[in-house]
């Protein structure tokens, strides 16, 4: 599940419920709408409601990283729970992609 | 010593997106009965998605199947996972198993982190697999084993 907030330059995207290969597919197509629609300045993509996550959300989040940066913005990870950090950790995603309350 | 078996649990179902979830619920069920922390669980969890994942997405990328899992439990609290498919088979297994290796579509968005994670979060990982014929990976973690965090 993806619940948006548009403020102009900053869209929050909340996403819900488990992120794994069969989510990612469709919440990968409506984020992807939103970035070229809106090119916003700052994407957050807010885990806090993901209650499971593998490897396709680190997918998931590599790509968007890459499409809001190339209609010109920046993405933000913002809340994870514990386990979500730990695959986040694993994939070496801090070094690449800002994180705010994450693990 | 021969350990001894506490119990064997066998599913298969169709080797379809929408059930990566049915198949980490039913590995939790069944890690279930050796009191594993939430932790274990998240981890378990976790591994079996990414094997089964492999199995839809690699195994049965041309053709439609089934996904098989075994899993078993013994006295020691060792819990064994098997994810079989019958699909294509990964020609190099080593190289399959580095980070960041995929042959997935761009398309897909594969991470090419999936045994990075299994490897990460149980014991031990093995692959078997035949091109052709299909992978089996068999996923091995003892419950309230080195974490020790009970």
């Amino acid at each position: 599940m993806l619940k948006i907030y548009n403020d102009g330059n900053r869209i929050t995207a909340a996403i819900s419920g488990d992120l794994d290969h069969h989510a990612a597919r469709e919440i990968r197509t409506e984020l992807d709408d939103i970035i070229a629609r809106s090119r916003p300045e700052l994407l957050i993509l807010d885990l806090g409601e993901v209650g499971f996550m593998d490897s396709s959300g680190i997918g998931l989040i590599l790509g968007r990283s890459r499409s809001v940066k190339a209609a010109g913005g920046e993405l933000l990870i913002k809340n994870a729970r514990r386990e979500i950090a730990e695959v986040i950790r694993i994939s070496g995603l801090g070094s690449l992609i800002a994180m705010q309350n994450v693990g | 010593m021969k350990k001894i078996m506490i119990n064997e649990c066998k599913v298969r179902f169709r080797a379809i997106s929408r059930n990566e979830s049915f198949s980490r619920s039913t590995a939790a069920a069944f890690a279930m009965q050796c009191d594993p922390t939430a932790s274990e669980i998240a981890e378990i969890k976790t591994a079996v998605s990414e094997a089964v994942t492999n199995a839809i997405v690699h195994g049965y990328r041309d053709s439609a199947g089934d996904v098989e899992m075994i899993m078993r439990l013994y006295e020691d609290s060792t819990l064994y996972i098997q994810i079989r498919d019958r699909g294509a088979g990964i020609g190099d297994v080593h190289a399959a198993m580095q980070p960041m290796f995929t042959t997935a579509p761009a398309d897909e968005e594969r991470s090419g982190l999936g045994f990075t994670v299994m490897e990460s979060f149980m014991d031990k990982v093995r692959v078997r697999s035949a091109e052709g014929r299909g992978t089996t990976v068999t996923l091995e973690k003892k419950i309230g084993g080195k974490s020790g965090a009970r």
